[in-house]
């Protein structure tokens, strides 16, 4: 399924989007909320890329720096072929339609004053010169596609179900044609038994159209579902990439492992000798990350150096990623035609 | 295709319409601001007061309703209806218009300030400029500087209505501006405004078709208060002498006219009054069925 093609259809290269903070009475700019710190990561065309991780570590940040919903503070974003982080605003409109977006909320993500066939038409008016009959015509062809009853076109979004309003905004994503779809958590707000169709129509509209997704999530066993490939992200960086198999079977950093302890495990044998683990502390908070590795003051396997050096990602083994000092003996070469992130040390870089 | 059975994308404007109409207190609001708006407009065409000598007059001051003068007489024996219409006329002019003003100069400065990082600053320090003016001695010496020159070039009735129109506008579009600023800070966060940018759809594009439909309800509560307001303050310009001639009846005029001889004539003080909580009820009772029927949360139950 996963086209191996040297080129790949999204590249970023040290993404970062810091929030300024600002306070006291003359609002001086006091500081950052790092919600996405030196993210690096590629997407095949036809691929799907899992993002977890827990709520706050800058998932959505990433989802949306990507389609420049944000003006990110530094970092490359390639998506087929151009640097959308850079394009002057014009271009940028005329790149949108290659990427979209399927949000978390369907109840907020649709304008409760538009009926539906207004707001999966809304992609044709600006973006294309039809008439109204061939918009309408082509807002049945993707009502079709995410089945919803053409009868339904003059209706507003209040009137219908969770996963019914996922499917409107699914719709609307696919209006232009779309090589690349970041989904934000697209399920998170559904019902549990409804979850499983969202999830089923995606793919196959993956299949259809030879979808490229960034699938968001926390529920790590919808990823595995549908994901190709996993990033596991802990406080606006990635932990751990890998292939999606390789991760659920064996998580290299404490984190993915952590995370993944927490996951039901279907096989049963493999569930009797698993052990839970249990991460202690909070998350810190993005405006003031810790000296060294973001995980450091909750990881189970922390040592001296994590204290005060970032580790880098790194390529462990062939096709996976890892963030983290004790694997570091084991590298012999740089990553090769695989995601290059600098090594960063947090103390010297003050903002 | 099964095409011609799927309805077409009809216009809403009749869902609309309908929404309305099951609205009783909206029925009710148009139907009395309607024949409030005949009873100044036709009114004076249909009721003409005959001329009374000036002797005549001041022997006619002072009286109950009867056939010949239907709401009495005041206090120069000028008859009450005729001046209640000729006053309406003008009050109802003045809190429309005023209102109309306030409420698209507020919601220009709110949108623009809620929307535009680099703008927010600046509007909304000058809405606090404004809101910290006193009003009255702003409005005063508005009208000293700008009343004579403005009549020299209108004429002094329409210069009158202009200046206060614009006085009262001026002044009272800032709670508008706040409230449609917050509102549009919150609404600028809303998923469907990030799908619109997603989409690449335009500023202007989102603002008309995201923003602006969603700000509807507190700008609407804002417009009828607005409407009671500016029919209030501009009798209280009049009765400082500030606001249309002496000679020229206003609702507000008439009422503090009224006011001297309430505890004789309460009818002086309750006619005037009356047309001003009318209006001010039918106006509140529009916008509250407007608002509805632009809902279609509301409009579908
Ligand atoms: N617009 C914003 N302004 C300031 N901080 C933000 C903004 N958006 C997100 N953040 C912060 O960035 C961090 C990451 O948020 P987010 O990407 O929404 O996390 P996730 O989607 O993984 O739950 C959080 O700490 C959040 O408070
Ligand atoms: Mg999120």
């Amino acid at each position: 399924m996963r086209d191996a093609s040297p080129k790949p259809l999204v590249q970023v290269t040290d993404l970062k989007m810091h929030f300024p903070i600002y306070s006291g009475i003359f609002r001086r700019h006091s500081g950052d909320v790092k919600a996405v710190d030196g993210v690096s990561f590629d997407i095949q065309a036809g691929e799907t890329l899992g993002l977890v991780g827990e709520s706050g570590c800058g998932k959505s940040t990433v989802g949306r720096a990507l389609l420049r919903l944000y003006e990110i503070t530094a970092g490359k974003v390639v998506i087929d072929g151009e640097d959308v982080a850079s394009l002057p605003p014009e271009a940028l409109r005329k790149k949108r339609p290659t990427m979209q977006m399927v949000f978390q909320d369907p109840q907020a993500s649709l304008n409760p004053r538009m009926t539906l066939a207004r707001i999966i038409s809304e992609p044709l008016d600006e973006h294309t010169d039809w008439n109204d009959a061939r918009k309408l015509e082509r807002v049945y062809e993707l009502m079709d596609a995410v089945g919803l009853n053409r009868r339904f076109a003059n209706r507003f979004p209040h009137e219908f179900s969770g996963g019914q309003r996922q499917r409107i905004g699914i719709a609307r994503a696919l209006a232009l044609n779309p090589k690349f779809i970041v989904c934000d958590e697209p399920i998170a707000a559904l019902d549990v038994s409804i979850q499983a169709q969202v999830v089923n129509l995606l793919e196959d509209l993956q299949e259809r159209f030879g979808l490229t997704y960034l699938f968001i999530s926390h529920d790590l066993s919808m990823v595995r579902h549908i994901a190709d490939r996993v990033a596991v992200m802990y406080l606006g960086k990635i932990a751990e990439l890998s292939p999606r198999d390789a991760l659920y079977s064996l998580p290299l950093h404490p984190y993915a492992e952590a995370l993944l302890s927490a996951v039901n495990e279907p096989d049963p044998v493999r569930a009797a000798t698993r052990k839970r683990i249990i991460l202690k502390g909070d998350v810190p908070s993005p405006a003031n990350p810790p000296l060294g590795c973001n995980f450091s003051t909750r990881c189970p396997r922390v040592f001296d150096r994590c204290r005060v050096e970032d580790p880098a990602l790194r390529q462990v083994e062939p096709g996976r990623f890892v963030a983290c000092h004790l694997y570091d003996q084991q590298t012999a070469a740089g990553p090769t035609g695989a995601p290059e992130v600098n090594e960063r040390n947090q103390q010297g870089e003050l903002q | 295709m099964t095409d011609a059975a799927m309805p077409k994308p009809v216009s809403q404007n009749r869902a609309i319409w309908q929404q309305f109409r099951s609205h009783k207190g909206a029925v009710f609001g148009l139907i009395v601001l309607g024949l409030l708006i005949l009873f100044v407009l036709i009114g004076p065409l249909v009721w003409v007061p005959e001329k009374l000598k000036v002797a005549e007059a001041i022997r006619l001051k002072n009286q109950g309703p009867s056939l010949r003068f239907p709401l009495g007489t005041d206090q120069l024996g000028r008859d009450m209806l005729s001046r209640m219409m000729l006053a309406g006329r003008i009050s109802l002019a003045v809190g429309l218009v005023a209102m109309l003003i306030a409420i698209v100069f507020g919601t220009l400065i709110g949108v623009v300030a809620g929307y535009y990082r680099r703008f927010e600053g600046p509007l909304m320090r000058l809405t606090d400029m404004f809101l910290a003016l006193p009003l009255i001695p702003l409005l005063l010496v508005l009208v000293m500087l700008f009343r004579d020159r403005i009549a020299s070039v209108i004429g002094p009735e329409l210069g009158a209505f202009a200046l206060i129109v614009f006085a009262i506008g001026i002044t009272s579009w800032m709670a508008t501006a706040r409230i449609v600023r917050g509102e549009v800070l919150t609404l600028k966060e809303r998923e469907y405004v990030l799908a619109a940018r997603s989409i690449g759809a335009r500023p202007r594009r989102i603002i008309l078709r995201h923003i602006l439909p969603n700000v509807v309800s507190p700008v609407m509560v804002a417009a009828t208060l607005g409407v009671a307001e500016a029919i209030i303050t501009e009798s209280v310009l009049s009765f400082l002498g500030l606001g249309f001639p002496p000679d020229f009846p206003t609702w507000g005029r008439l009422l503090f006219d009224g006011l001297q001889y309430m505890q004789v004539y309460p009818e002086r003080v309750i006619w005037p009054g009356l047309a001003i909580s009318l209006t001010v009820l039918s106006v509140n009772y529009i916008g509250d069925g407007l608002r509805d029927a632009l809902d279609p949360r509301i409009r579908g139950r």
